[in-house]
């Protein structure tokens, strides 16, 4: 177990940008253990996938190359191995996985073919032995029926399905080393529970070690032995997996911990790191995450930390300037409370029996020939200043129902009642008007606003629609408090959306929803697309809007930690209906239908005390277009019973609020 | 009526303005407004700025400028006063002349009889000549223009043009180092340098403008002009062709003619292109399948069955009305008019095609959502949020497009179907070069001009092309 199998001393990888030097990776130094799994944790942009391309000598050509330090193989500085030596150890010594299955494989070979042709590289078997291997490989990676899988093309298979086919590409040249860069990043949580039991089985029958990219602390603890936490192109802190989840050192991984949504901090405010990653170009003289750092003493800005004995590259742990800081009292903690908003009883929208399919048309004459049931069926009702979290699955529908009670995609069947009015029901010329109450954020801050358009205008676009300040006069005036509002400098609005960082983005896209003043906000993933520290500073201040302003959040999302942190009520969703619905005490805590039992117990936690067994679900979300007779959840289901099969289950209530749809609790 | 005064000035004029130039005219507007438009936005800017620190592009932004001078010059048209009637009214004459044609008034009026080869004192094939004492000799006759300033001593004729050459080439250096010194203290003046400091720097290629290469096509395009100043003034550079013009002046005269056709066809070309395309995209259903039916229609007629059909009715409508057209040039305007038009609508199915997929993957995108979401109209969705974002792929295609069409006019030209046979093309010279070619001695001179100058536009606007695509291309700015 002890044996070194790969020792990375001060790698150091540079790129060459418009804007000078871009020192990605700054010197890092790790060693990796034979058959152990080491995870390195950080946000994005602080140097993880640029390590891993380093080790394999995959630096994208010729702007970045690696300019210094060694990686020793068994001793051997890979290195310094010309690209023809390379090549036998990609692969067979080391192999990788990448974050986006979908982009990985080759869409016009058969995944067969993309398998064998590893097979064929890494070792002497050729044709019916090769197919014979290449089965068995499928076979380890747990993909059923695989003679039949061998001939498929990766468009017939899902998200999960795909990462498994690149576990068992990455695995034919049975590596010593793998190299998993955020390997289930892209994948739902229930996948995600799949993928990393399956690669912690083959590493036990292997006794492969693996390097875990990954950003998510969960993951980390599940899988991890050691970990490795990266900040702004360094190692700031080596330990192992237990002593860094009991004691986190570093004021970084301090932070990353504290920021974390979840159950116990509902009420308060999260923990905000301030700012962002400062950028890779200059030449630092303190500490590099002495802006950031609510421990900072002159010492961080004046001296550049060196890596300690103790593993740890903080002055705080440095006998040198230790007495410094414990002299010095605890300055500038906001932990500040934030005042939840005490939600009224009145009703604001009632969605009554939701249908929104999208029609398949198939052959030369585009018959109709068939429905995409994205959303078959939704009650909901949101109450003012209330959060309601719709949580489920991609592809389960969540966003097309925000989209559909919004009337921004074309309503199959149902009403949406608001303010005693069917918004299906309305005239475009008529719903205009009623725009301005019901607002959304997406996912995705880089792509909700027009590139081509300063922030100010892109702010003052629904108050010009929606006729709300008459004179540019006050518009421009309402555009600075609305940024204030959100934490923006007010001079933000001469500028364009790509001079700002993701979080900030995501403000000003909060600014823009609220100028028209709204009453709800469907809240599209708006924090999924963001590294954990600025996700806590979104979530704070959708937390101190609502309590000011009285909105209503219909919150998209299908982070369980957020939902436990911020709503009020969750609905969870299944292949277009709402499964179970009810508090958040009720569904969180006493999870009643299966699939929201599988689900949260597939959320990995940090703390191992509370982890749940793991309730695999077989299999993956079935398609929209023909979803299962019965009920849509008992293929997958470990209680399904001929009933299921037969009927989709009638709700049953627990309480007032609470309610469920499944056989298991119907009345005889 | 009494002529009092004969022989007038020549800027007693009446402004005489073709339909081609009301739209050359309207054009320039156009293109000022988005100047002026792009230098306030950053996003705009930025492209534009790294198009001028690219050496290619702008040496052959600058040699294109050179090409636009020429034809705008000779897009100013007006006609000479002839005489003054007693009444005091001034009759002027039928013939429209532009600004150009005054400025190189001696290439336009010094005709020869016929051919004549480039440098030639005489011209290209015998004739009879009666001889002082009235017997006939068969001989290659003296010029009346070319070379008449040698008279009697035409052997004289390589040592002219060798001091001509110099004086050319001195005088022109004179007027770089000139342009070179403003230059360098218009620039020295920017970033308060002395007039040494800034020329070294301008050598050493310091900061982001190539000044070399700026201040080389300058040298080049000022060499060239002095050049023809000197030379063609006394000779026929490029000779003369079957009825004795000036092959040169023929040249000059059909860049207008080319730069019409690639600019005037893109301006016919573009509203239905961006209007057509950015509707099918943004609104789907049964408007999409309208315009799709429309133009695979129209792209799988053969263009030039359509444009032959069309430049046939045109000559129909301008024989039928005689007093709507009542100059030669008129004439010809309109038919070149006609034949942008043409060439327009049998041409944006290309670009139309691409703006729908654009807008069919823009509508989709979170900001027109969340614009749809405020309640904001379709137009303004469109024109505020859509236009823009395919404004590039627009400017792209449009300066490809360019030297297509410029090559397109000289192809339908020599077919027969192109411009006006008295309009002076490119593509009727290559036309008349078809029987030049067969005859012998071979006329190989007006042939070898039009092709220079065409290749020179056409290579100019393609590597002006490639500096504009990968400027506005969003993945190849990125990496």
């Amino acid at each position: 177990m002890t044996d070194t199998l790969l020792k990375v001393q001060n790698l150091q990888t540079h790129f060459d940008t418009p804007r000078g030097i871009l020192r990605a990776v700054d010197g890092v130094s790790f060693d990796i253990r034979q058959g152990e799994t080491f995870a390195l944790l950080g946000e994005s942009g602080c140097g993880k996938s640029m390590t891993a391309l380093s080790l394999m000598q995959l630096v994208p050509e010729p702007a970045g190359s690696i300019v210094g330090g060694n990686v020793l193989l068994d001793g051997n500085d890979v290195l310094q191995y010309s690209e023809a030596q390379m090549r036998p150890i990609r692969g067979s010594r080391i192999a990788m996985i990448f974050q986006e299955p979908q982009t990985s494989l080759n869409p016009v070979l058969t995944i067969g073919d993309q398998i064998r042709e590893t097979v064929y590289q890494h070792t002497s078997l050729r044709n019916d032995a090769a197919k014979q291997r290449v089965i068995e490989l499928l076979d380890s990676v747990g993909i059923p029926d695989p003679e039949r899988r061998y001939a498929e093309y990766p468009h017939q298979l899902s998200g999960g399905m795909k990462q498994r086919i690149m576990i068992a590409i990455a695995l034919a040249g049975e590596p010593d080393l793998l190299i998993a860069d955020e390997p289930t990043t892209a994948l739902d949580v229930t996948i995600q529970a799949q993928v990393l039991d399956l690669l912690k089985k083959i590493q036990a029958e292997t006794g492969m070690a693996i390097l875990l990219i990954t950003h998510d602390l969960g993951v980390v603890a599940g899988m991890a032995n050691r970990v490795g936490v990266m900040y702004a192109g360094q190692i700031v802190e080596l330990a192992d997996s237990e002593t860094f989840f009991k004691t986190p050192r570093h004021p970084y991984a301090e932070k990353l911990f504290a920021s974390l949504p979840g159950d116990m901090k509902r009420g308060q405010a999260l923990a905000v790191i301030k700012g962002s990653v400062p950028p890779l170009t200059q030449q630092f003289s303190g500490c590099r995450f002495v802006e950031r750092c609510d421990y900072a003493l002159g010492v961080c800005r004046d001296t550049v930390p060196v890596w300690l004995e103790s593993q740890v590259r903080c002055h705080r742990y440095d006998q040198h300037w230790q007495q410094l800081f414990d002299s010095q009292a605890l300055h500038n903690v906001d932990q500040q409370t934030i005042n939840r908003s005490n939600p009224s009883e009145d009703l604001l929208l009632q969605v009554d029996d939701l249908k929104v399919h999208f029609p398949v048309h198939k052959g030369l004459f585009r018959r109709l020939t068939g429905h995409v049931k994205a959303v078959d069926g939704v009650s909901l009702s949101i109450r003012k200043a209330h959060t309601l979290a719709l949580v489920g699955e991609s592809g389960c529908g969540k966003t097309t129902a925000g989209k559909g009670l919004l009337q921004l995609l074309p309503v199959t069947a149902g009403e949406v009642i608001y303010n005693g009015v069917d918004l299906c029901a309305q005239s475009a010329s008529k719903m205009r008007n009623l725009r301005a109450d019901l607002q959304i954020i997406f996912q995705d801050p880089y792509a909700s606003m027009n590139p081509r358009m300063l922030v100010g205008d892109i702010i003052a676009e629904g108050m010009i629609a929606q006729n709300i300040v008459k004179t540019k006069q006050q518009r421009s005036e309402r555009t600075k408090q609305l940024l204030e509002q959100v934490g923006l400098p007010a001079d933000s609005i001469n500028r364009y959306p790509h001079e700002f960082s993701g979080g900030q983005r995501q403000r000003i896209c909060i600014a823009r929803a609220l100028a028209v003043n709204p009453k709800l906000i469907v809240c599209d993933e708006p924090t999924s697309a963001l590294d954990v520290s600025v996700q806590a500073q979104i979530l704070n201040l959708l937390q101190s809007l609502q309590s000011e302003l009285a909105l209503s959040f219909l919150f998209i999302t299908h982070n369980i930690s957020v939902v436990e942190y911020l709503a009020h009520e969750v609905a969870v969703m299944y292949l277009g209906r709402i499964v179970e619905q009810g508090s958040v005490e009720e569904v969180l805590h006493s999870p009643k239908h299966p699939y929201t039992q599988a689900l949260l117990s597939a959320v990995p936690v940090i703390d191992a005390k509370t982890q749940k067994e793991v309730i695999q679900l077989e299999g993956d979300l079935p398609s929209p277009m023909n979803p299962p007779l019965g009920c849509h959840f008992h293929p997958r289901c470990i209680h399904a019973m001929q009933v299921c099969h037969d009927h989709y289950p009638q709700t049953v209530n627990f309480s007032v609020s609470h309610a469920v749809k499944c056989h298991l609790y119907a009345p005889s | 009526m009494n002529i009092v005064e004969t022989g007038l000035s020549w800027w007693q004029v009446k402004p005489d303005v073709l339909w081609t130039d009301w739209l050359i005219y309207a054009l320039l507007i156009v293109v000022a407004v988005f100047i002026n438009h792009a230098r306030q936005h950053e996003h705009l800017r930025a492209p534009w700025r790294l198009i001028l620190r690219r050496r290619l592009a702008m040496s052959s932004c600058i040699i294109l400028l050179a090409f636009a001078t020429v034809g705008l010059l000779d897009s100013v048209h007006f006609r000479q006063a002839v005489e003054q009637r007693s009444d005091g009214t001034i009759r002027y004459g039928n013939e429209s002349i532009s600004l150009f044609d005054q400025i190189v008034l001696p290439l336009k009026k010094y005709t020869e009889k016929t051919y004549s080869a480039p440098f030639a004192v005489q011209l290209y094939s015998k004739e009879n000549i009666e001889m002082d004492d009235g017997s006939m000799r068969r001989d290659y006759p003296r010029l009346k223009y070319g070379g008449a300033h040698l008279a009697d001593k035409p052997s004289a004729r390589y040592e002219d043009i060798k001091s001509r050459v110099i004086t050319a080439l001195w005088k022109a250096g004179v007027l770089i180092v000139a342009i070179t010194i403003i230059l360098a203290l218009w620039r020295g003046a920017k970033r308060s340098q002395g007039l040494a400091c800034s020329l070294r720097s301008m050598w050493l290629g310091h900061g982001d403008i190539p000044w070399k290469t700026i201040i080389a096509t300058l040298a080049f395009i000022i060499i060239l002009i002095s050049l023809s100043l000197h030379l063609a003034t006394v000779y026929h550079i490029f000779g003369t062709d079957k009825v004795g013009q000036d092959v040169f002046y023929l040249t000059l005269k059909s860049i207008r003619t080319g730069l019409v056709i690639g600019t005037l066809t893109t301006l016919v070309m573009l509203p239905f292109a961006i209007m057509l395309g950015i509707m099918a995209g943004y609104y789907r259903g049964w408007i999409d399948d309208v315009i799709q039916y429309i133009y695979t229609t129209l792209s799988s007629i053969p263009s030039v069955l359509l444009i032959v059909a069309a430049v046939l009715m045109i000559q129909v409508i301008i024989d039928n009305n005689p007093d709507v057209f009542s100059t030669l040039q008129q004439r010809a305007d309109v038919k070149l008019l006609a034949l942008c038009f043409i060439l327009g609508i049998t041409s944006w199915t290309g670009l139309c095609r691409l703006l729908r997929g654009e807008s069919l993957k823009l509508r989709e995108a979170d900001y027109i959502q969340a614009a749809q979401s405020f309640g904001v109209s379709n137009l303004k969705i469109i024109t505020r949020h859509i236009l823009p974002n395919v404004m590039h792929i627009v400017l792209i295609l449009v300066v490809i497009d360019f030297s297509g069409l410029v090559l397109a006019e000289a192809v339908l030209s020599y077919v027969g179907v192109g411009v006006d046979p008295s309009m002076i093309s490119w593509g009727n010279m290559i036309n008349g070069a078809r029987l030049e070619m067969a005859r012998e001695p071979i006329v190989w001179w007006s042939l070898m001009a039009a092709f220079v100058f065409m290749l020179m536009l056409v290579l100019t606007a393609n590597l002006f092309a490639d500096a504009v695509r990968d400027a506005f291309d969003p993945r190849l700015r990125n990496s």
